[in-house]
């Protein structure tokens, strides 16, 4: 019997790669693995400048794309789910479908906007940010967590009752500040709408790879220098990054329970 | 004397179901009103009409001889009016935060003196830092009252308000009513099943059948001389809904 029909499908699946890369190298085993966790926890604290270097960058672009995705997506997604307009049930429907967007098209559709040849490169505007640059990044993360935050802060603002919505009104509210003590009522729902738009910024890949190019130094971030290191068979400093990435997303969310709590 | 609230020709509908239909209500400053009726009779649509909270389909409303606009109504103008519905929908926080809320919205951060004032009125001084969702129905319905005298409306409209209560809380919100009235002179429009309560607290009543006023009078001539059958069915207990 051949001796490649004992192999697991997963070994198959990296000589398979590998083959095609024509680089031939086996894929991790577990005591790879096992360094790479004790070497990324080294790099990690031992201030590694090309992880800190990457960490910094995703912190950068995460944070402004999580920004300006609450920036717009709130007071939307309260508007949505507050108000009653013609056409508001087609910009639902919008919406909803804006949150199962696969990251590649919309990392297609931001390149196609922003190249020199597309609908906005041209305009050589400088609020257009420019391909292969952290903006493009920001934008097209921007792109894939508003929809995210517009429509679980949609559902979150709909769960408050409207007789308290009535009660305050009746206490003197402005229409403004209306909004404002119904997105505090709802202030935990709206908080899950930002883990989940931040989810989705720290785990994408490929947008942020088609936009921002990947470049060392200047739009690496966690996730795509992940796949690059990967590729390369440089486990150590992929696995580093995951450990990074992991702890981000959990502290994240712990703080997130924690302020929960707090709120209730 | 002016009224307060003038209603000529008002209707509202839901879903083209005509739910109030008013020839005609003057509401006079400083008296109590009791609107009673049974469900469904439009009591709570009125009151939202009357806080410019929903707008009517067509007629004319006037409150202190000035025609409502009701998709403009000036702030100053809904800040003098205030409700205190059945169900107390408090906001999440402590008591206190509640009590202070209308006041920050009206811009005054330093109402902690008339907060101490409420809560000791009220019967609510130990649980000024509870949270509101852990008070019982009658300490929640006490805030919610307090939260909305707090503001000194010159109008003050109650839905049900001691409905669900027990005799006790009942009793204490009754007698804050009267005294508000009695002392701040404040115009109340008291929605109430309770003719009882009605009989007790207020100076005129209407009876309100589907949508419609059938009757208002001075409280003796609404309970012992009515002019209408069918108030004086509802008076003796004999109108079933």
């Amino acid at each position: 019997m051949d001796e490649h029909l004992h192999i697991c499908p997963y070994q198959s699946i990296q000589v398979i790669f590998a083959v095609r890369n024509r680089h031939f190298k086996a894929g991790p085993g577990l005591e790879t693995i096992i360094s790479g966790i004790i070497q990324g926890l080294k790099l990690f604290f031992s201030g590694d400048p090309a992880l800190w270097q990457i960490i910094g960058v995703s912190a950068q672009v995460s944070g402004a794309a999580l920004l300006l995705s609450a920036l717009l997506g709130i007071p939307l997604g309260a508007v949505l789910g507050l108000t009653r307009f013609p056409g508001r049930r087609m910009i639902q429907a919008l919406v909803y479908t804006g949150m199962g967007l696969p990251p590649v098209v919309v990392g297609l559709a931001v390149y196609l906007l922003l190249s020199n040849n597309g609908l906005l490169g041209p305009l050589q505007q400088t609020w257009i940010p420019k391909l292969f640059t952290v903006e493009a990044m920001i934008a097209a993360q921007v792109v894939i967590a508003v929809p995210l935050v517009v429509g679980y802060t949609m559902s979150a603002v709909g769960e408050v009752s409207p007789n308290l919505r009535l009660q305050v009104r009746s206490l003197g509210a402005t229409r403004l500040q209306t909004l404002g003590a119904t997105l505090w009522e709802a202030r935990r729902g709206v908080l899950v709408a930002l883990i989940g738009g931040l989810g989705s910024i720290l785990s994408e890949v490929g947008a942020v790879m088609m936009v921002g190019g990947n470049i060392d130094g200047s739009t690496r971030v966690m996730t795509t220098a992940i796949l690059l290191e990967t590729r390369r068979g440089n486990f150590e400093l992929a696995i580093g990054l995951g450990i990074v990435l992991l702890g981000m997303a959990f502290l994240i969310n712990l703080s997130a329970a924690q302020l929960q709590g707090k709120g209730h | 004397m002016a009224p307060v609230y003038q209603l000529a020709n008002v209707t509202k509908a839901y879903s083209g179901r005509q739910i109030l239909r008013i020839d005609q209500l003057d509401i006079y400053p400083g008296e109590i009103l009791a609107v009673v009726g049974p469900s469904g009779a439009g009591k709570s649509t009125l009151l939202r009409l009357l806080n410019f909270l929903e707008a009517p389909d067509s007629g004319s409303i006037y409150f202190n001889q000035q025609p409502i606009n009701y998709q403009s109504v000036p702030l100053e103008i809904r800040r003098t009016v205030t409700t205190v519905f059945q169900n107390p929908a408090l906001l999440s926080g402590s008591v206190t935060a509640n009590l202070l809320f209308g006041l920050r919205l009206r811009g005054q951060n330093d109402g902690q003196n008339e907060v101490d004032e409420m809560l000791e009125r009220f019967g609510l001084a130990a649980l000024r830092r509870s949270p509101a969702h852990a008070l019982s129905g009658g300490e929640a319905q006490r805030v919610a009252l307090a939260r909305a005298l707090i503001l000194k409306p010159s109008v003050l409209l109650l839905d049900e308000p001691t409905a669900n209560l027990d005799p006790y809380n009942a009793e204490m919100i009754e007698s804050v009513i009267r005294g508000v009235n009695q002392i701040h002179l404040t115009t109340i429009v008291l929605v109430t099943h309770n003719i009882f309560q009605a009989r007790r607290l207020a100076d005129r009543v209407a009876l309100m059948l589907n949508g419609e006023i059938i009757e208002t009078a001075d409280t003796r001539t609404f309970f012992e001389n009515p002019r209408d059958s069918r108030t004086l069915r509802f008076v003796r207990g004999e109108m079933v809904w």
